[in-house]
């Protein structure tokens, strides 16, 4: 009750600060990212663990892993609002918060430039800023228009998730690396099968990647960098001839937030050339 | 097969061969006129801990305040609505659902020890929760390629599909230990470890071609938690627990003379065939349908029953309905610290189990080879 009374004089009257704040939990990093862009910093009380981006997001309570969060865990940060990545969970603890009285928004997860765009209004819409949202998504929609590829080939990519030593996946068709690396200009190297999938050293060889890309947050399971070069099978790869290996943050690569269009120009520098 | 055998006859030598459960350890027996009562005690300690405590902070007044308001006496103690909701249809289900979880574990630890004449068998052995797990990891990481689980309300599939695995895998382990004519607890053993490590295989191989998201749900999954725990889920675990209590309850010296060996109940007119069949049905249903809902929870199977004959002596006349208020009250109280201690976040209830039971189990272990004994 309390924050549609806030929403309804926030339409009437913008720019008025109030005393008494909506108290939002984010469960999602590109939720949270989100509701940063739109300028709802202030009222976010709580996020999940994947919520690394901005810093100070970080910085803010935790209420764990976005799909297995506890009902009583995010009550305890007294929200009136839990804005939900679709892919949080489990369910029977979000209707448990609802039950509770809490608003629950559930916010599209799909790794896509629409379904950032898409992110972008229901995030706005939730929070009472679907003015900011429209403007954002025609920025982020004109910013990813205007991106140009670079004409030449296109680049072999390979996108490889370590989980820890010796447990490696890689992306293949249908996933939000996948997206990525054809947003960038370059090409997966890797098309076989969907989703994520541990590849043998012969097809890693096989696939031949030209630059092998990773996330800085699964670098220390590789054991480093430079500890890429021993797994299995890459040291025949063109990717090992030229030393090409980049990293980039896991959010920023894969959440498909507010930051896609720089996101993309990042690895269209990355992996270019 | 050397082993069990050996700890069969230290297991059979310790409990006495003089009758029934009557002569089954005289200095234990004298406790077991307090045992039950002191546990009914714990088991209602554990349930008002559990409704106290938790993530948010509800003062001592405004949960008697909830709960007296709930059985119709208005009080003065003031609560808000949310504090209610979060009590009642929170706390309250999830308390009581690990009373049942427990409860049910613990059952099944007693039936399988008293099946298998060792008191190191534990409800897994005969594939009950590998057969759960198994069908857990085929739903969670193949569900959206079975179009035709659609048709179970969406909060029951998994469940549903867990305990149907559970039922399929012990009927499979019964079946080819029965394949002799009679079910041999020696072919029951071999079976089930079999087929569990079949069970394991096959999550293996799913875990291969899971995606990242799917490999945390199968691993949190195997970890157990009572987070999903709402009235539905605690009236079922209710419904499945309390009639595997009560026929434990009556087939207690039946049980006791299991102890002595089949062919000895055999000829103290025990139908040992159609008793042992029960005993399986039995544990299949308790702890089914207990895993199906929350998940793998390590240990209390085990260790609860072994820690009841250490106070208590091996009569099931004691033993079966003190395992089960242990076996409540320890889950409650292992599910208060997976709730509260990392809080907001939540502790998955199997680890907690684990951590502690581990070391628990290892002491008894310990003093056992010091010559203690398991009783």
């Amino acid at each position: 009750m309390k924050i549609m009374v806030w929403m309804t004089g926030w339409l009437v009257m913008t720019g008025v600060t109030y005393a008494e704040l909506p108290r939002i939990v984010c469960l999602g990093g590109a939720v949270t990212e989100t509701v940063w862009a739109l300028g709802g910093a202030d009222w976010v009380i709580g996020v999940d663990d994947s919520s690394t981006f901005p810093e100070d997001a970080g910085l803010l309570p935790r209420v764990g892993y976005y799909r297995m969060i506890s009902a009583e865990g995010v009550l305890s940060l007294h929200p009136d609002l839990v804005l939900a990545s679709e892919e949080a969970g489990p369910r029977e603890a979000l209707m448990q918060i609802e039950r509770a009285g809490v608003r629950v928004e559930r916010i599209r997860a799909e790794a896509s430039v629409e379904g950032c765009l898409q992110r972008i209004h229901e995030v706005g819409v939730a929070i009472g800023r679907a003015e900011a949202a429209e403007a954002l998504a025609n920025e982020i929609g004109e910013a990813m228009a205007g991106l140009t590829v670079e004409e030449g080939r296109e680049r072999r990519v390979m996108f490889v998730f370590a989980h820890g030593a010796g447990a490696m996946n890689v992306a293949g068709r249908d996933t939000a690396a996948d997206r990525m690396i054809r947003l960038a200009g370059g090409r997966n190297a890797v098309t076989g099968y969907r989703g994520y999938r541990p590849l043998t050293s012969e097809a890693m060889v096989a696939a031949d990647p030209e630059v092998i890309l990773v996330t800085t947050g699964s670098l220390p399971a590789f054991g480093g960098g430079e500890a890429i070069w021993r797994v299995p099978g890459v040291q025949a790869t063109s990717a090992y001839a030229e030393r090409r290996v980049v990293a980039m943050d896991d959010l920023l690569l894969l959440g498909f937030g507010p930051r896609l269009p720089s996101a993309v120009m990042e690895l269209q520098r990355l992996i270019g050339r | 097969m050397t082993q069990p055998e050996t700890i069969t006859m230290r297991f059979a030598k310790g409990s006495g061969r003089t009758g029934l459960g009557e002569g089954l350890g005289k200095r234990a027996r004298s406790r077991q006129g307090w045992l039950v009562p002191v546990l009914i005690a714990g088991m209602l300690g554990s349930v008002v801990a559990g409704l106290m405590v938790g993530a948010v902070k509800i003062s001592f007044t405004s949960v008697w305040g909830i709960l007296a308001g709930e059985v119709g006496i208005p009080t003065e103690w003031s609560f808000t609505e949310r504090e209610a909701v979060i009590l009642l249809h929170l706390r309250m289900p999830r308390v009581l659902a690990g009373l049942f979880t427990g409860a049910a574990l613990a059952l099944g630890g007693v039936l399988m020890q008293a099946l298998f004449r060792n008191p190191l068998a534990d409800p897994g052995l005969i594939g009950v929760s590998s057969g759960a797990a198994m069908a857990a990891a085929v739903f969670m990481v193949l569900g959206g390629a079975l179009p035709w689980l659609g048709v179970l309300p969406t909060l029951w599939a998994l469940p549903a599909v867990a305990f149907g695995g559970a039922v399929a895998m012990t009927v499979v382990v019964i079946r080819i230990a029965g394949r002799m004519g009679e079910t041999r607890v020696e072919h029951l053993l071999l079976a089930g470890i079999a087929m569990n490590a079949l069970a394991g295989a096959v999550i293996g191989l799913l875990m291969v071609v899971a995606d990242d998201a799917q490999l945390r749900e199968v691993a949190f999954w195997s970890f157990g938690s009572l987070g999903r725990a709402g009235w539905p889920v605690t009236g079922v675990l209710a419904v499945t627990t309390l009639p595997v209590l009560v026929a434990a309850v009556f087939l207690h010296s039946w049980l006791n003379a299991l102890l002595l060996g089949e062919r000895e109940a055999a000829y103290l007119g025990v139908p040992v065939e159609g008793l042992k069949r029960g005993m399986l049905v039995l544990t299949c249903i308790a702890v089914g349908s207990a895993v199906s809902f929350t998940g793998l929870i390590g240990f209390v199977g085990l260790v609860v029953p072994h820690l009841v004959r250490l106070i208590a002596g091996p009569n099931h006349r004691g033993l079966v309905p003190a395992s089960a208020l242990l076996g409540g009250t320890l889950l409650t109280l292992a599910d208060l610290l997976a709730r509260t201690v990392v809080a907001p976040v939540e502790l998955p209830i199997g680890l907690v189990t684990a951590l502690l039971g581990a070391p628990f189990f290892l002491a008894l272990l310990m003093r056992d080879k010091r010559g203690g004994g398991v009783e």
